[in-house]
């Protein structure tokens, strides 16, 4: 039976893993090969990587640091981060990297995944969604029950809703959709389950369920309740709140089907 | 020395690394000389069947591999082009092991297509799993996997079930040998299958 992934993720500064809250207050807690490796010991399924240096130095780090994860680590690594052409995503596959993850580029210009996915194959391109639910800005103080698409870390917000941009990056390629509430990113409150589920019935791919893990309840909910594939998060590793080994047999306890 | 076939097929840089981490040589390679004097040939990507077998073909591939006398080793796509054929393109393939490539079928119990992730292998039977147990995890992204061979001399060495559908995980005949999972990216695990493919 295909075992649920359990990915943690770290985030990478000039080459350095530094995990925010809320995508800002960044804190520095390791370096990314040692982190890596650890992890894949521990059990996780699999990694994923994204660079968020601003600069031209901190991509070229980025791509060295590609390098020597995919000589280091024997499990699948996904990596994201100012990918905004065709070009970046081959010079990440060229470094060793076994999926890209791509976001803002795809929102701006969806053909890259269309571009991508003919040329590397389905299985090469994660569409990392950034989404918000209306908070209640509404006149009548209602959500409008809309998840706005965003851009930029959630600075910027689209006319795109959740939905039909991840049907939209499906056909047009992507093997798997990660969606994060920027609702619920660093808010360690649960993931929005019920939206996943939604989620989870539109789709064919599978989901990678992304931002708000607090404890193993969290995560284990999104794998069933959000029948989502695969669960990401990154303070509760990082900082040894939950161990993965420790994770893993609990959601057995549970009765999830995870690789031990 | 290990020969890594070159078929545009993809990544082989896990491929090259997974070799490097058990200290072995090797060399990439589409010439049909080299790939016959290697003492292991392994068949490695990911991508599109048909034109993975129109990539043989260019190569004049077509016509060497299934001549090879030392052991070989088809991963994922791999395995697909030493089958008979493929749904996938309606390819015609190389035609080393009875078996046909299918596309996974949608389910009453929802399954996703790719399967994507890490699945158990069963019914081992191979010097290929020395070392590894029934029930063990290996990393698949697939969404056409090889049938269960109806007769012939092609031997089911392991099993996977995906939803309620069983294909072979790993294939036999002879010298040559195929996995659907990517062994290069499947651990401790992996690493030991692509071990004792080298060991035989």
């Amino acid at each position: 039976m295909l075992a649920k992934r359990i990915i943690p993720c770290l985030d990478i500064k000039n080459g350095q893993t530094v995990k925010g809250i809320n995508f800002e207050g960044l804190r520095e807690v390791g370096d990314p090969v040692e982190m890596g490796a650890k992890y894949a010991a521990e059990g996780a399924d699999e990694l994923v990587y994204l660079d968020i240096s601003a600069s031209f130095e901190g991509r070229k780090t980025f791509t060295e640091l590609v390098t020597k994860i995919s000589e280091r680590i024997d499990i699948p690594f996904t990596v994201g981060g100012g990918i905004s052409t065709y070009e970046d995503g081959a010079r990440l596959l060229d470094a060793g990297a076994d999926k890209i993850s791509i976001n803002t580029a795809a929102v701006n210009n969806p053909g890259l995944i269309t571009e991508l996915a003919e040329k590397y194959g389905s299985q090469f391109v994660v569409v990392a969604i950034d989404a918000r639910l209306h908070d209640g800005t509404q006149p009548s103080g209602e959500t409008d029950g809309i998840w706005h698409i965003t851009t930029h870390g959630g600075k910027h917000s689209t006319e795109k809703e959740l939905f039909s941009w991840a049907r939209e990056a499906q056909e047009r390629g992507a093997g798997e959709i990660l969606f994060t509430s920027m609702n619920h990113d660093g808010m360690k409150s649960g993931y929005p389950c019920e939206t996943f589920a939604k989620l989870d019935e539109f789709l064919q791919i599978p989901i990678i369920a992304s931002g708000g893990a607090g404890n193993v309840d969290h995560i284990a909910d999104v794998l069933t309740k959000g029948k989502a594939d695969a669960a990401l998060a990154a303070s509760i590793f990082h900082f040894g709140e939950i161990r993965i080994p420790d994770l893993k047999e609990e959601l057995v306890n549970r009765g999830i089907t995870v690789r031990i | 020395m290990i020969a890594i076939v070159d078929y545009d097929t993809g990544n082989l840089r896990s491929v090259e690394n997974a070799l490097k981490k058990l200290g072995q040589d090797y060399v990439v390679t589409s010439d049909p000389e080299i790939i016959r004097s290697a003492d292991h040939v392994l068949l490695p990507g990911v991508g599109e069947a048909s034109s993975a077998m129109d990539n043989l073909r260019s190569r004049g591939l077509d016509k060497v591999i299934p001549t090879l006398t030392q052991p070989v080793l088809g991963i994922c796509i791999g395995i697909q082009v030493l089958c008979q054929c493929s749904e996938e393109g309606n390819a015609t393939c190389l035609g080393v092991f009875d078996s046909k490539v299918r596309k996974f079928q949608p389910e009453e119990e929802k399954i996703k297509i790719p399967e994507m992730g890490w699945n158990t292998i069963e019914s081992l039977d191979s010097p290929l799993f020395k070392g590894i147990k029934e029930g063990d995890f290996v990393y698949y992204v697939h969404s056409f996997a090889p049938s269960l061979p109806q007769s012939g001399d092609t031997r089911v060495i392991a099993k996977t079930t995906y939803g309620s559908q069983t294909f072979a995980a790993a294939l036999n005949r002879g010298n040559f040998y195929g996995t659907q999972f990517h062994p290069e990216k499947s651990g401790p695990v992996g690493s030991r299958i692509l071990k004792n493919f080298l060991e035989i």
